[in-house]
């Protein structure tokens, strides 16, 4: 097995044996399951003249009530890429645990792209379980189907893939603790920056506006959940949000239009920056 | 003076061989012009005092660290170069290993990065565990080891894949005497079938009972190097006293380099024919002598006397 291989494989297997996957299952089980009791409850409610909801209202709330419930599973997402990729390299250099295996006929761009690569499995096949789960359960509950499910999942494991590659180019340099706590720092700040962007939309200001532009592109964590937002925005929705004009767009759990193309190929871009960056970065480190 | 080694003499080329090698951090200097040849098959003890530079340079060596400047080859290739790595062990300083592997698994990681043909690990890994007896400890997760379980499994590592030079980087610091006096059969063994072994330790009395060959590093420099024999030629004189004040110890440094350990104080270089003029120093400065024992240097008093000597 090429070392790359190796190292993603070594990565996977370290977070099932430290129980980190089964945590993760259990917690998403949990929640999966009181979500979905939540959702029927939807089901339930009666209006003032003793009637249920319309189907529609219904398809409505829960809409809403889905963005929600998937931003907290991007928040768990992005969090634990962070916790995680923060000390992958840093901690094994610190302990000398890579030092033998940096002393075989290994590359380290092979370390950081298979450490990458291992990672990025787990956060793409949480994201894909963890969406897969959550919209079966909701439309059990609710019969509602959420537009676009294949971007959805997309989107929410890009936003953890990034704070992973943010992660993952700080633990090249410093300790676990201060590049997790950057990244989820720096994860908090896009998000607020994009709210303030919205705002600016609202207000019309582009002073305002270009705070989210340009934590878009520094952090593309908040414009790919803006993408996630829109693929779970029934039409009902976007038709409303588009009548209200730039109010309609002044909410950060909201989105009226899928990301731009060019926004797109900037997060290809900014993955390919942030791997290079990581290698050269662990390449000079001197261990 | 070095020789560069040259294009397709690499199969007979020394298992070392470092020029001007120079390691700078900063302001500091780690490691001030490292000259060096260890041929192949020799055991070859590398001391010093803690922060000489013993470390920076078997990492400089393993391409860890990058030199500031000087060249040096590994069974006559470039360090840094990913193929001969193929061909080397190495048992770091800081060892450690993946706490959530059992042995046999962390033994099967470094036979799929050596990397050897898939066939060999079993018989690879079985070895290298009995070598360093761990066979029965060998289903159960590193974690559950003892720190010199530890480093008898980072040896057992250094030693998959039959390696032509072996770096042990204080490869006992973490065993008891029998654990020791196994990794010196081991060390032994390596040499008998044609390894080179780079052995970088602070205990003396370990690279005195197994090293062909030694060199002594301080603040970064060779200060002496040659085999055992070239060495220990000098005497030291043991001398059971009582007595002396500080004034009295200080004029004694006439005599050479001295160990003061209280009761006894040990001459580590001084010629046999000046003990009877030592003695009658000794009682003439108010000192009593119970007991004067000369003997051959050990590495101890050679290492001792050289320090001493750089110091002044």
């Amino acid at each position: 097995m090429p070392p790359i291989l190796v190292f993603a494989r070594l990565t996977v297997q370290e977070s099932s044996r430290r129980r980190l996957l089964l945590a993760l299952v259990i917690l998403t089980l949990l929640v999966v399951g009181f979500s979905a009791w939540g959702f029927n409850k939807i089901t339930t409610v009666t209006r003032s003249d003793g009637t249920l909801l319309p189907p529609d209202q219904v398809s409505l709330i829960t809409s809403q009530l889905l963005i929600v419930i998937t931003f907290m599973y991007s928040g768990v997402l992005a969090l634990s890429a962070a916790v995680v990729a923060g000390p992958l390299i840093s901690s094994e250099v610190e302990s000398g645990l890579l030092l033998s295996m940096l002393a075989r006929p290994v590359r380290r761009s092979e370390v950081v792209i298979g450490k990458w690569l291992g990672l990025a499995i787990l956060v793409t096949i949480y994201a894909a379980g963890s969406a897969a789960l959550e919209l079966t359960a909701v439309n059990w509950a609710t019969g509602y189907e959420a537009p676009h499910p294949i971007e959805l999942v997309l989107y929410v494991a890009a936003e953890g893939l990034a704070l992973l590659s943010l992660g993952l180019l700080l633990s090249t340099r410093l300790s676990g603790i201060t590049g997790g706590v950057i990244a989820l720092v720096a994860w908090l700040m896009a998000w607020i920056a994009g709210v303030v962007g919205d705002i600016g939309t609202g207000l019309q200001n582009s002073a305002l506006q270009n705070v989210g532009t340009i934590s878009h592109l520094l952090l593309p964590t908040d414009g790919l959940w803006r993408g996630a937002v829109y693929a779970m925005e029934p039409d009902v929705i976007l038709t409303a949000l588009r009548a209200a004009g730039t109010a309609g767009r002044a909410n950060p759990f909201s989105a009226v239009d899928p990301p731009p193309t060019a926004f797109l190929a900037w997060v290809v871009v900014w993955f390919g920056l942030m791997l290079t960056l990581s290698i050269w970065s662990f390449r000079t480190r001197e261990i | 003076m070095v020789a560069t080694p040259e294009k397709g003499v690499a199969a007979a080329a020394p298992a070392i061989h470092t020029v001007d090698l120079t390691k700078r951090f900063g302001s500091t200097e780690a490691l001030a012009g490292l000259s060096m040849t260890v041929p192949r098959g020799e055991i070859f003890g590398f001391l010093g005092p803690n922060g000489a530079g013993k470390t920076t340079s078997v990492k400089l060596l393993l391409g860890l660290l990058r030199p500031t400047s000087g060249e040096a080859w590994l069974l006559g290739e470039p360090i840094g170069d990913l193929a001969t790595r193929r061909r080397i062990g190495y048992l770091p300083e800081l060892f450690r290993y993946q706490g959530w592997l059992d042995a046999r698994e962390v033994l099967a990681l470094h036979c799929e990065l050596a990397p050897l043909p898939r066939s060999t690990w079993k018989e690879e890994i079985t070895a290298a565990l009995e070598t360093v007896g761990l066979s029965e400890r060998a289903d159960d997760r590193v974690s559950t080891y003892s720190k010199g379980m530890q480093q008898r499994l980072g040896l057992a590592a250094a030693l998959v894949g039959k390696p032509e030079l072996v770096f042990l980087d204080e490869p006992t610091s973490a065993l008891d005497p029998v654990g020791r006096h196994d990794v010196r059969e081991i060390i032994r063994g390596l040499s008998a079938r044609g390894t080179a072994v780079f052995l970088n330790s602070h205990l003396l009395s370990e690279v005195e009972q197994v090293c062909d060959r030694v060199a002594v590093v301080d603040h970064g420099r060779v200060i002496a190097s040659g085999t055992m024999d070239e060495l220990l030629s000098g005497t030291a004189v043991k001398v059971r006293v009582s007595g002396l004040d500080d004034s009295a110890l200080t004029k004694l440094a006439a005599f050479g380099p001295l160990d003061d350990e209280g009761e006894h104080l040990t001459f580590t270089k001084l010629d046999i024919e000046r003990v009877p003029e030592l003695v009658s120093t000794i009682v003439a400065l108010g000192g009593r002598v119970y007991e004067v024992a000369p003997r051959h240097q050990t590495l101890e008093d050679r290492f001792l006397q050289l320090l001493h000597e750089e110091e002044k």
